[in-house]
């Protein structure tokens, strides 16, 4: 995972040179967007990725603690919050296809209304957190919550991070500001649906 | 030299090079009191030894950087220091400020506190902490009045950050924990965070000028180090978090986030390397890319490598404190910081003295004395630290026990310490003794002008 995050960021083939002429920023200049931001989503995705290796490997040395642990979480209300996310996502690409046409009020409308599930994606994330800590499942209390609650609450973090990205691109709104900040929402939504089976259902 | 005030930069690498000799002279005093126990145990102790030898590490470290600064940042931001007389105190006052350092803990006057590399005197702090106001003023005047690049905007976040979080040494919790916690906001986020930066920024300004790669390209780089040298040198604090009583979930974010500190010193080797391989320009100074592409090497093996060797906690559960510790430390500092600063100065020294390229040899020699002496060291030390490891944390034989297994490896440690100082007192010589020629003339050297 570390060497992939480092041939991507590695604008130094021959190939690479060509486009490198005209933008410096080699393989990084085709994505849509700012470059840099490529750079976070995968050192994002690196990060994800490591942490749910690191929770497959604990989950090995006590996989029936684990799914009993795993139990007590709301399968509903993740599933639930999967498709709000997912919807929210096809707001934001919608909101790119209308800045692209140059329908700026319908961007932000579009922009808007992601943020707002994005909003509830974080309501219904933290009624659970409030559910699971009145059962008393805390960070400390079996391995499996340290990794629920690090991983989804480094994952929350992000949602919030998103919107603060799209406020700002709704308001300073060029094309490469939408397609910069609709690229980080596509990761938060890709890191979800990658989190979402691995801790919710999994067995 | 295009201007008069860079030559500030000079007057700070004359201290910079005092205070390496000294560093390298205690290192190696605690390296011959590794072997032979009692050596000057009365009059200088090993505790204020260490003290002197880390201390000094960072003293002129941090005065190779304003050195730096001073140099890099006319050029960059084409005018004149904003004032001149204003750098000259700062050098003053942190002089005056590390010497008496020096002196007092000589003589046993340190902080009530037991904080490592903090063990200043609270009006030593402030001294300091005054310095740093001055300079950081100094730079930002002249930056803003100036020309704005990528090198010089990286260069202040970093020189800013360097200040700010040695606000955090005032900051002493009585809880144990509280305290090595804001402990490491000065010792790991310097390191590992915004001295990323400085070294980022003065990399990507050598390599402009020795390969003559487009400001464009380079800017890219350094825009891709600092943002994950940031990304994942911040929480990778967490690695300092395993064992002294946090909670365990920082062994997770500390695991991840430091395993990923590579990544940043990675791109600096790769970024340095295709810099030279695409340059069209043949720099004369061959001492200063040595030096360069050295840097971004022994960093990337010394705290990508050494540092990922034993972040992981569950291998630090093990080798926590061990020698492997102590290897990891000398690589690092030696790659990323000493090979920078001595980097920049070898550049830098032939303009500020207004001569061509000169001890050219000698310099590089000292290079490949210094570096094999260090890297020597670590390897040493590092099996040192493996061998200490299994006996104590393994088979449970008591410290001294095992430290008495491990004479051998402190041995070569010394010899490596010796060929270290050789090293750091001929490049001492390379740099600031004037030569009418060169010693050895360097062989396809002086195809092009030195910018």
């Amino acid at each position: 995972m570390i060497h992939e995050s480092f041939s991507r960021q590695a604008p130094d083939s021959a190939s690479a040179s060509a486009v490198a002429s005209d933008s410096g920023w080699g393989p990084l200049g085709t994505l849509p967007g700012n470059p840099i931001m490529w750079i976070l989503i995968v050192s994002e995705l690196a990060v994800f990725g490591a942490a749910l290796v690191g929770y497959a490997g604990a989950r090995l040395r006590d996989p029936t603690g684990f799914v009993a642990a795993q139990d007590s979480l709301d399968r509903i209300a993740g599933a639930v919050n999967t498709a709000v996310l997912l919807t929210s996502g096809l707001f934001a690409a919608l909101a790119v296809e209308a800045r692209r046409a140059d329908r700026r009020a319908a961007g932000r409308w579009l922009l808007l209304t992601a943020a707002l599930l994005g909003c509830v994606f974080l309501g219904v994330k933290g009624s659970e957190y409030a559910r699971e800590l009145a059962a008393g499942h805390d960070i400390d209390s079996h391995p499996f919550f340290m990794f629920y609650y690090l991983i989804t609450g480094f994952h929350a973090l992000h949602v919030v991070l998103g919107l603060i990205i799209l406020a700002i691109v709704a308001w300073f709104d060029s094309l490469e500001n939408y397609e910069t900040g609709a690229a980080f929402w596509h990761m938060v939504d890709l890191v979800w649906i990658v989190v979402f089976p691995c801790l919710y259902l999994m067995r | 030299m295009r201007y008069e005030s860079q030559k500030i930069a000079a007057w700070y690498w004359y201290g910079a090079l005092l205070v390496f000799a000294l560093q390298v002279t205690f290192g190696l005093i605690g390296g011959i009191v590794y072997v032979l126990p009692n050596f000057l145990s009365e009059l200088l102790p090993f505790h204020s030894i260490r003290m002197l030898h880390t201390n000094a590490l960072i003293v002129w470290l941090l005065l190779g950087f304003f050195g730096a600064a001073y140099y890099l940042i006319p050029e960059e931001s084409e005018r004149e220091i904003y004032s001149e007389k204003l750098a000259y105190i700062q050098l003053a006052i942190f002089m005056l400020g590390g010497v008496s350092a020096v002196v007092g803990y000589l003589f046993g006057v340190t902080a009530s506190h037991g904080r490592s590399y903090l063990e200043q005197p609270l009006w030593i702090k402030f001294g300091i902490i005054v310095a740093a106001l001055i300079f950081l003023f100094n730079i930002s005047m002249t930056v803003l009045q100036g020309r704005k690049t990528a090198i010089t905007n990286i260069l202040l976040l970093g020189l800013w950050g360097i200040a700010i979080f040695f606000l955090f040494s005032l900051y002493n919790p009585a809880n144990l924990v509280l305290d090595k916690m804001y402990w490491w906001y000065v010792v790991h986020l310097w390191v590992e965070g915004v001295w990323e930066l400085v070294m980022a920024s003065i990399l990507a300004f050598l390599m402009m000028k020795m390969t003559g790669v487009d400001r464009e390209v380079v800017e890219k780089w350094v825009y891709v180090i600092a943002a994950t040298a940031l990304f994942t040198g911040v929480l990778g604090t967490g690695h300092h978090y395993y064992w002294i009583g946090t909670p365990s979930y920082w062994q997770w974010i500390g695991s991840i986030f430091s395993s990923l500190e590579v990544v940043p010193f990675f791109a600096m080797v790769v970024f340095c390397f295709t810099m030279v391989w695409k340059g069209r320009r043949d720099h004369p100074n061959k001492a200063a890319l040595l030096w360069s592409l050295g840097c971004s090497v022994l960093a990337f093996f010394g705290a990508g490598v050494w540092g990922f060797l034993h972040t992981l906690h569950g291998v630090n559960y093990y080798t926590h404190g061990t020698q492997v510790t102590a290897a990891h430390g000398h690589l690092a500092f030696f790659g990323a910081y000493v090979c920078l600063n001595l980097a920049i100065m070898s550049y830098a020294f032939p303009h500020l003295k207004n001569r061509a390229p000169y001890n050219q040899v000698l310099n590089m020699a000292s290079f490949w004395l210094l570096s094999s002496g260090v890297t020597f060291m670590t390897v040493t030390l590092t099996f040192a630290g493996v061998v200490q490891t299994h006996l104590e944390r393994v088979n449970g034989m008591s410290y001294m026990d095992a430290q008495s297994q491990l004479g051998f490896f402190y041995l070569m440690r010394l010899g490596a310490g010796i060929v270290t100082v050789v090293g750091a007192l001929l490049f001492i010589y390379a740099v600031l003794v004037p030569r009418t020629k060169e010693a050895i003339s360097p062989a396809s050297a002086a195809t092009a002008p030195a910018e």
